[in-house]
């Protein structure tokens, strides 16, 4: 019974912090947006003339504005589909936080609580099977919406999702290799040694390649810029989701920000040390050069989790800008990245990363 | 007390029977090709069922190859579907029964 | 697993492969068909095969189903009118097919299945599927690797105009 209510406290947890940095890269997207394009962005909305430099108008306007709009109901359409769509695209993205870890260990009351919602043993391919899943959001979404270029919209979209899978899960398996587990909590654990005593083992030392692949890939999943041609804003309108209004829409813009905080979640806990604050281990401080700061569990704890949420959010920032700084790929050379250049890269690193760690084991491997 | 070795066997025949009657009855190519991924699937559930069963790695392994030719099988069907349907303009089985005219 | 929680799913399994082959819309039989595919998922993970599971959903759910569904809606397949063959035949293949599944079931029953032993440590996990594959099974696997890059240019080939 205690066990339920741990995990239930977990899962709550990581889907409350999850929303919290959804919600401020919503924020970035309209101020970040806006000094990149040296503007003020929305501030228009305050509460008793407090406006907090546009928060009330993001985070609070916009959302009362979306499930206020009225729900249009289409003629000739699926409506089971019509109304599937929008959830079969946030809800995969969703529980795929279940796996990534936020912490190590909280010890408290004589249990050893890991900070982590599942703990599977097969995380990896637990987060490969739910984004193949998201594709279907963008599949009937793009159908059930009776309308010729939403339907062209979502075959473009579902044929890019599918396609940077491939270089997505190949750029895995290189860290899979390298770490031999797929459990994203030991990954983890394993980047917390330190390389010629001072230099903390992060994934990006080791797999650089992976790395940029991954993030390039998971760019492409969740179909943002420079990738959006799906949702092409001066072409198809909002392609897969133009028919959609009111709470449909805010559950597919939902489901692009909440894709941008897991790439951001992944990209940190494979290759930036998840959780990892450099020389912090779970009793406190090691300095390399022999200085140590003793520190209870429960600050341990805190410092990890801060550490983590940081490195979110500094991953959606970057996403953010990535978004408003680059032009959009052309589908043909979006297509011709994902098959002719990611692919083969991802390949390669495969083969030069298992090369790498035989050879190095020494004979004896 | 987990469910006994019959009750999965069970659910694998009569997933199976189901697969088989889509077969039978559908005349739309695509949802006969839709039933046969069913009775693959519910070959799978057997598979995997006994492997735990006898505690042999034997079961999981086999369904792993299942899977495997099931999407070569897939991929290679629906493009033989796509291409009659470029030369006939119609997705309905007695239709597409002759290779002549 | 919970024997309630499994007849549940068996239910619920059972309900959604007669909607994939019992429905008039095709778009609406490949849902059901996905559905299907994750629930037997669920079951091969209270069968502690937890690669093959989310492999289930990885290649099936996720690649196979939407590979159908691309064709569907590049087909156009709208709802037919005459979904199914006629009434005779309906008939016979249903009394046909309760018929195989009370045959197999029988069978089954009569077979000499093994006693259900606890598994060996690590059963089910991706590196005891993997030292099957890469030692037992290598010639398969290699076969199978050919028959993938057969299918792709068959594929190709066939789809080209």
């Amino acid at each position: 019974m205690a066990d339920v209510a741990i995990t239930a406290a977990k899962s709550l947890f990581i889907v409350l912090l999850v929303v919290q940095v959804m919600g401020l890269g919503v924020f970035f997207e309209r101020k970040v947006s806006a000094l990149i394009q040296d503007r003020i962005g929305a501030n228009r909305a305050a509460i008793f003339g407090f406006a907090g430099l546009g928060l009330v108008n993001t985070l609070v306007a916009d959302p009362v504005k979306f499930l206020l709009k009225e729900d249009v109901v289409l003629a000739g359409t699926d409506h089971l589909l019509h109304f599937l769509a929008p959830v079969l695209s946030l809800v995969p993205v969703l529980i795929t936080f279940a796996v990534v870890p936020f912490g190590d260990v909280l010890q408290v009351g004589g249990r050893t609580i890991n900070l982590q919602a599942a703990d599977l043993n097969v995380g990896i391919l637990y987060v490969l099977a739910m984004v193949s899943l998201g594709v279907y959001g963008v599949v009937l979404g793009g159908w059930a919406s009776n309308n010729r270029w939403s339907l062209l919209g979502g075959i473009r979209g579902s044929a890019q999702m599918i396609s940077y899978e491939i270089a997505m899960g190949l750029a895995l398996v290189a860290v899979v290799v390298t770490y031999g587990t797929l459990d994203l909590q030991e990954m983890a654990r394993a980047q917390g040694h330190l390389l010629w005593g001072w230099l903390p083992a992060w994934g990006i030392l080791y797999q650089p390649v992976a790395c940029l692949i991954f993030m390039t890939a998971g760019v492409a999943e969740s179909k943002r810029i420079p990738f959006d041609l799906p949702e092409g804003e001066s072409e198809l309108i909002s392609g897969y989701f133009t028919e959609y209004s009111g709470a449909k829409h805010l559950m597919f813009m939902m489901s692009d920000f909440v894709e941008v905080v897991l790439v951001a979640a992944l990209v940190t806990t494979l290759f930036f040390g998840g959780w990892q604050l450099p020389y912090l281990l779970r009793d406190g401080f090691h300095f390399p050069w022999g200085a140590a700061l003793a520190l209870p569990s429960w600050a341990v704890a805190l410092l990890q989790v801060t550490s983590f949420a940081v490195k979110l959010v500094f991953f959606t920032w970057l996403q953010i800008v990535i978004r408003w700084t680059l032009p959009r790929f052309r589908y043909d050379q979006l297509m011709r990245l994902g098959w002719q250049g990611l692919l083969p890269l991802a390949l390669a690193n495969v083969v030069v990363s298992a090369l790498v760690i035989v050879l190095a084991a020494g004979p004896a491997a | 007390m987990t469910p006994p070795l019959a009750w999965y066997l069970g659910l694998s025949a009569v997933l199976f029977a189901i697969g088989v009657l889509g077969v039978l009855i559908r005349r739309n190519v695509i949802v006969i090709f839709m039933a046969i991924e069913l009775m693959l699937n519910a070959v799978n559930l057997s598979f995997v069922a006994l492997a735990r069963s006898s505690g042999s790695m034997d079961g999981q392994v086999i369904v792993f190859f299942v899977m495997t030719v099931a999407a070569a099988e897939a991929a290679v069907g629906l493009a033989i579907i796509l291409s009659m349907f470029r030369n006939r303009e119609t997705t309905n089985a007695d239709e597409l029964a002759t290779l002549r005219w | 697993m919970n024997p309630l929680l499994f007849l549940l799913l068996a239910a619920l399994t059972v309900a959604s492969a007669l909607t994939v082959v019992v429905h008039r819309n095709p778009v609406r039989s490949a849902c059901a068909l996905v559905l299907t595919l994750c629930l037997l998922a669920v079951f091969f993970l209270g069968l502690d095969a937890q690669l093959v599971a989310f492999l289930q959903v990885i290649v099936y759910a996720g690649a196979i189903v939407v590979l159908f569904l691309f064709v569907i809606m590049l087909l156009n397949l709208q709802v037919e009118a005459r979904a199914m063959a006629g009434a005779l035949l309906v008939g016979t293949a249903t009394a046909g097919g309760v018929a195989l599944a009370v045959l197999v079931v029988t069978a089954l029953r009569r077979a000499a299945v093994p006693a259900a032993a606890n598994p060996p440590a690590g059963f089910g996990e991706t590196a005891a599927l993997a030292r099957q594959l890469f030692t037992v099974y290598l010639l398969p696997f290699e076969l199978t690797s050919i028959l993938l890059l057969v299918a792709i240019v068959g594929a190709v080939a066939l789809a080209k105009r």
